[in-house]
């Protein structure tokens, strides 16, 4: 295959191209393609909008899988289950040990109508809990790095019969997984949608380039060099690229804008957007947008040209 | 050229054993019948064919040993009026004749150009598109745009073909003025009443192609 030259790669030529108007008769040597050129900014400005999306998810799900993390890893759960008469004994024994523990802070103990609503969305609330042989649970909040999970538990076997620590690492994991598959998922999207208008616009440029092949000719017969010809074409396509990505992405940022807010509603999806200083990320769409545009145009017009004398 | 010879794929050989040296500053005409190979000979010349042998130098170089970029730059030493005279239709006739100058990224001098428009008689069809233009006016256009490099040689491909002879006439004493200013010139036509023409008033050189060989026309034409 023939290698691209990529020699006569001028960014400053690039960013004025890129800014000049289309009057210039060095813009004009290609003639214009209107119903090609209006496909091609729907095209990048659809891309672009959903990039708006997926940066969205990707950034929300990080932000949760942090959260999540944070949240579950902040806290761990005594369960002291017993007969009734040794139960009151035992969670005495188990507080008495919670409360020469380092690194924790203050031991509650739920109360019976904690402990119900904790239930409810199991049972019901018709169930009564009061008949179910329900432990009693005592949340524990860490406040040190000095905590030692294991060094309680071997504890808590040791002088309290029946009790048992959970650090919610069992339904942590796959809560913080699957937020962190979703980001991952969310990034993928990403460089689908960057190789997707990449491939769309090499094949609005070929087409372009093969609908132009007789004002190829000429410009060849005249004394221009393939880099010049590709100019034109490729100057076109950024121009396209970049004018149809910011239509999209100023679209996706103002639907973004207008989810519920999140305090009001709360969940996951309310969560699915930008915050702070994450808002001018996809500003960086349109310039990824222009990048690909001016690289796969240039790709495409530099192979065409060399297959043909 | 040096014994070079051209034939296209899957014909015979047109050209063969051809051996031609422009002479600077001179007037050529080459002539012979259709089908002859005149046309191929000046795409030789401008590198648009390749020799399939022999040997093929312009200015000094290996025309076959050029890179993409050498054949392009040797077009800009080389003003071609071709036979179909060929345009970009979505732009008008001055920015045409300036497109040489626009591929090869210098400015266009708009007061050289308009006496360029002026030289060609074109200056009240400068803003017009080139297909609202007669055969006449398309030939002087192509051969203004063929010399707006200043090109060390000048070729043109039966640029009277479609011509009557009043207009023919015309265009030639372009061709004269040009070759009058010091450019090496070569018209291919099979107008032989144009090269008698040309040879009351100006010297020239003229050369038959004929059965795929070259000669130096004398006093049968």
């Amino acid at each position: 295959m023939r290698k691209v030259d990529f020699r006569g790669l001028n960014l400053k030529a690039f960013w004025q191209g890129l800014i000049r108007s289309d009057s210039a008769v060095g813009n004009r040597i290609v003639p214009p393609t209107g119903f090609t050129a209006q496909l091609t900014v729907f095209s990048a400005g659809a891309m672009a909008f959903l990039a708006v999306f997926a940066l969205a998810l990707a950034l929300a799900t990080g932000r949760l899988a942090e959260r999540w993390s944070h949240e579950l890893a902040s806290s761990v759960t005594v369960r002291v289950s017993a007969s009734d008469a040794d139960q009151d004994a035992r969670v005495q024994a188990a507080m008495a040990v919670l409360s020469t523990t380092p690194g924790i802070g203050e031991a509650r103990q739920l109360s019976d109508d904690q402990v119900a609503d904790l239930l409810t969305p199991w049972f019901g609330p018709d169930m009564p809990v009061d008949a179910l042989p329900v432990p009693t649970l005592i949340d524990v909040p860490i406040t040190g790095s000095d905590f030692d999970s294991e060094g309680l538990r071997l504890r808590l076997e040791a002088e309290v019969p029946g009790a048992v620590l959970d650090d919610h690492t069992q339904w942590r994991r796959p809560l913080v997984s699957a937020a962190r598959w979703l980001k991952t998922l969310g990034l993928i999207s990403l460089v689908l949608i960057t190789a997707a208008s990449a491939s769309m616009i090499t094949l609005a440029a070929k087409a372009a380039l093969s609908a132009n092949g007789q004002v190829i000719r000429v410009l060849r017969l005249i004394g221009a060099r393939d880099i010049t010809i590709a100019t034109a074409f490729v100057r076109r396509f950024t121009q396209r690229a970049a004018i149809g990505a910011t239509g999209g992405t100023l679209a996706g940022m103002i639907a973004i804008a207008l989810l519920p807010n999140m305090d009001a509603a709360g969940g996951f999806l309310t969560g699915l957007g930008f915050q702070g200083w994450g808002w001018l990320l996809p500003l960086l769409i349109p310039v990824v947008a222009a990048a690909v545009g001016f690289f796969a145009t240039r790709w495409a017009a530099l192979k065409m040209l060399g297959a043909v004398r | 050229m040096r014994g070079v010879g051209f034939g296209y794929q899957g014909s015979a050989e047109l050209l063969s054993d051809m051996t031609l040296s422009l002479q600077p500053g001179m007037l050529h005409f080459l002539t012979g019948p259709s089908g002859s190979g005149k046309t191929t000979l000046l795409r030789l010349c401008y590198a648009d064919l390749l020799p399939s042998s022999g040997e093929m130098t312009a200015f000094g170089q290996d025309v076959r040993g050029l890179s993409r970029d050498g054949i392009a730059d040797l077009r800009r030493r080389v003003g071609v009026v071709h036979q179909d005279t060929q345009f970009l239709d979505h732009l008008p006739v001055a920015e045409n004749i300036a497109l040489p100058l626009t591929v090869s990224g210098q400015d266009v001098d708009m007061a050289a150009l308009r006496d360029l428009l002026g030289w060609v008689q074109l200056t009240q069809h400068a803003r017009a598109m080139p297909p609202s233009l007669s055969g006449g006016e398309r030939q002087r256009a192509a051969l203004a745009r063929a010399v707006i490099l200043s090109p060390d040689l000048v070729l043109a491909d039966e640029p009277t073909g479609n011509l009557d002879w009043e207009m023919s006439m015309r265009l030639m004493q372009l061709l004269i003025e040009l070759n009058k200013s010091g450019k090496t010139v070569l018209v291919a036509t099979h107008d032989l009443n144009l090269i008698r023409a040309t040879k009351a008033q100006v010297s020239a050189r003229v050369l038959r192609i004929a059965n795929g060989a070259l000669q130096l026309a004398g006093s049968d034409l």
